[in-house]
């Protein structure tokens, strides 16, 4: 008896001892050797965005960057509910202003195209949007809030087309999956969704004066204790170095105003 | 036992709580009541009827209660028998067949619903044949939801009347055999009234999993309100933009857990 709980008192004081030195660890990340950065993006920037934190990494050396990707709209909702974010990258005007008052200035960093998503080969002939109203096609689309899914509203409505999507996915990466999983027959997402999408899917051109061009924003988050680190990032995404990445990645360049 | 002595145990049992241990506990109550308390607090009590007389929670509602009474009647309708076979009959594998039956307890639901996709999806392997015999398509089906809820509550009848089954007292199938009643008779009117506790309990608990499943349902069925968009699903969506409906939809799932618990509370802490 007595020695069991001598030996569960060790135990407790092991994991005492554990917890205190994972705290210890954060706080010398946190001084000296590397910062941590956690930047939330919106889901169709994950494959550029992951190029651009290691070569930020690569040239600001101290500065390491993670991460969240998820559909803006979600992303927007955990900013507002204390997430600690550094900076924030929407896919859209929308989910950047829901946080206004919690990230300093946005700033328009890129912009993106919409593209209808088949399986590779086209087996159902889709041409344009206006197939995607056509009974025999399965199609699924980015829920409403989703920046992808409004802008694809947005597309749709001014053609005057009525589409029953067979589901409403919530994020555009969901809606390149059931795509490439054979699952649905079209989708509609970013160009560059579809470019990194692999071999199992296409992509099917819709017309500039059809399509709506997505911007996406970026701010440094108010409650961030990194400021200069995440104004860097930043920059450094804004900057030409930041700018090549994006074009080599599909995305087109902030739209002139 | 009489109840003064069941009180003294109790006394002496409550006497010898190790200090050591009573720290722990309480974080551990602390830890796992919190997040309810945090619900409780942030609903919206006076703007909650209107929140959940909302057309688009009506209709979550009522699509979950649908699937979730569709996934326990399949359930029951294959998961009895299974049960019963792994209860009483001794076939080569029956602890293979059960580690498989069970399996879907501890899979984590959205590699559930990637399963299911590749099995049942228009080109997975039974999905392929099932389209071609059939033109039968499930994913982003209400049938598509309910399969996907099936498949990861059934476990949890399998397993609590199997449970029922291997503890009931077979003398009594014994002797209605003896008076000359018919395996099936048997079975209908000795073995299924002697295990309707376990039974009831086993189809609590797996109406319970089926209204709060949402990996294995989103990944598979996918999300169209009305159509696959259950509660929970509707629950994750509105929260990046409704939250007190989402809080609502929350509280109505916390209701009917807490209905389950006090239910079978007799049967999991039978001396409480």
């Amino acid at each position: 008896m007595v020695r069991s709980r001598i030996r569960l008192a060790v135990v407790l004081l092991a994991l005492a001892l554990l917890a205190a030195g994972c705290g210890g660890n954060d706080d010398a990340s946190g001084a000296g050797s590397q910062t941590e950065i956690k930047v939330f993006a919106a889901a169709s920037l994950t494959a550029a965005f992951n190029k651009l934190g290691s070569d930020f990494t690569a040239a600001h050396p101290d500065t390491k960057v993670t991460f969240n990707f998820a559909g803006s709209q979600a992303l927007a909702t955990q900013v507002q509910q204390g997430a600690p974010a550094d900076a924030f990258a929407s896919a859209d005007t929308r989910s950047m202003d829901k946080v206004a008052s919690l990230v300093g200035a946005p700033r328009v960093f890129a912009s993106n195209l919409l593209q209808i998503i088949v399986s590779e080969g086209n087996p159902k002939g889709v041409k344009g949007l206006p197939d995607l109203a056509r009974g025999d096609l399965k199609v699924v689309l980015g829920a409403p809030d989703v920046p992808a899914g409004k802008y694809a509203e947005q597309a749709l409505d001014a053609q005057h087309l009525t589409v029953k999507p067979v589901s409403l996915e919530d994020n555009v990466k969901a809606v390149v999956t059931k795509v490439s999983l054979g699952e649905a027959d079209a989708g509609i997402v970013y160009v560059t969704d579809v470019s990194a999408g692999g071999d199992k899917v296409e992509g099917v051109d819709i017309p500039t004066d059809q399509n709506v061009r997505a911007t996406y924003p970026i701010a440094t988050v108010k409650a961030s204790t990194h400021q200069s680190q995440a104004q860097a990032f930043v920059d450094f995404v804004r900057g030409d170095q930041g700018q090549q990445v994006l074009e080599s990645y599909g995305f087109l360049p902030p739209p002139t105003s | 036992m009489t109840g003064t002595a069941r009180r003294r145990r109790a006394a002496t049992a409550r006497a010898r709580a190790p200090i050591l241990f009573v720290v722990p506990a309480v974080l551990a109550v602390g830890f796992l009541a919190m997040p309810l308390l945090g619900l409780v607090e942030q609903t919206p009590w006076r703007h909650l009827a209107t929140a959940l007389a909302a057309p688009p929670v009506l209709v979550a509602l009522r699509l979950s209660l649908v699937c979730s009474l569709g996934a326990v009647a399949i359930s029951l309708l294959l998961g009895v028998p299974l049960a019963f076979l792994l209860a009483r009959v001794d076939f080569p594998g029956r602890n293979l067949v059960r580690a498989l039956t069970t399996l879907p307890m501890v899979l984590p639901p959205v590699v559930g619903g990637v399963a299911l996709l590749l099995a049942f999806g228009r080109r997975g392997l039974a999905g392929v044949w099932l389209d071609r015999a059939f033109g039968i398509t499930l994913p982003f089906t209400t049938a598509g939801a309910i399969l996907a809820e099936a498949f990861v509550a059934m476990p949890f009848l399998v397993i609590t009347t199997e449970a029922g089954l291997r503890a009931m007292d077979r003398r009594f199938e014994d002797a209605a055999a003896t008076l000359g009643a018919g395996r099936w008779t048997t079975i209908r009117r000795v073995t299924l009234p002697l295990i309707a506790p376990s039974l009831g309990a086993g189809a609590a608990l797996c109406w319970a999993r089926a209204l709060g499943e949402f990996g294995a349902t989103i990944t598979f069925a996918g999300n169209l309100p009305g159509t696959t968009q259950t509660m929970p699903l509707a629950v994750y969506l509105a929260l990046e933009n409704d939250l007190p409906a989402a809080i609502a939809l929350s509280l109505v799932l916390l209701a009917v857990s807490l209905a389950v618990l006090i239910v079978l509370r007799d049967r999991w802490f039978p001396t409480a």
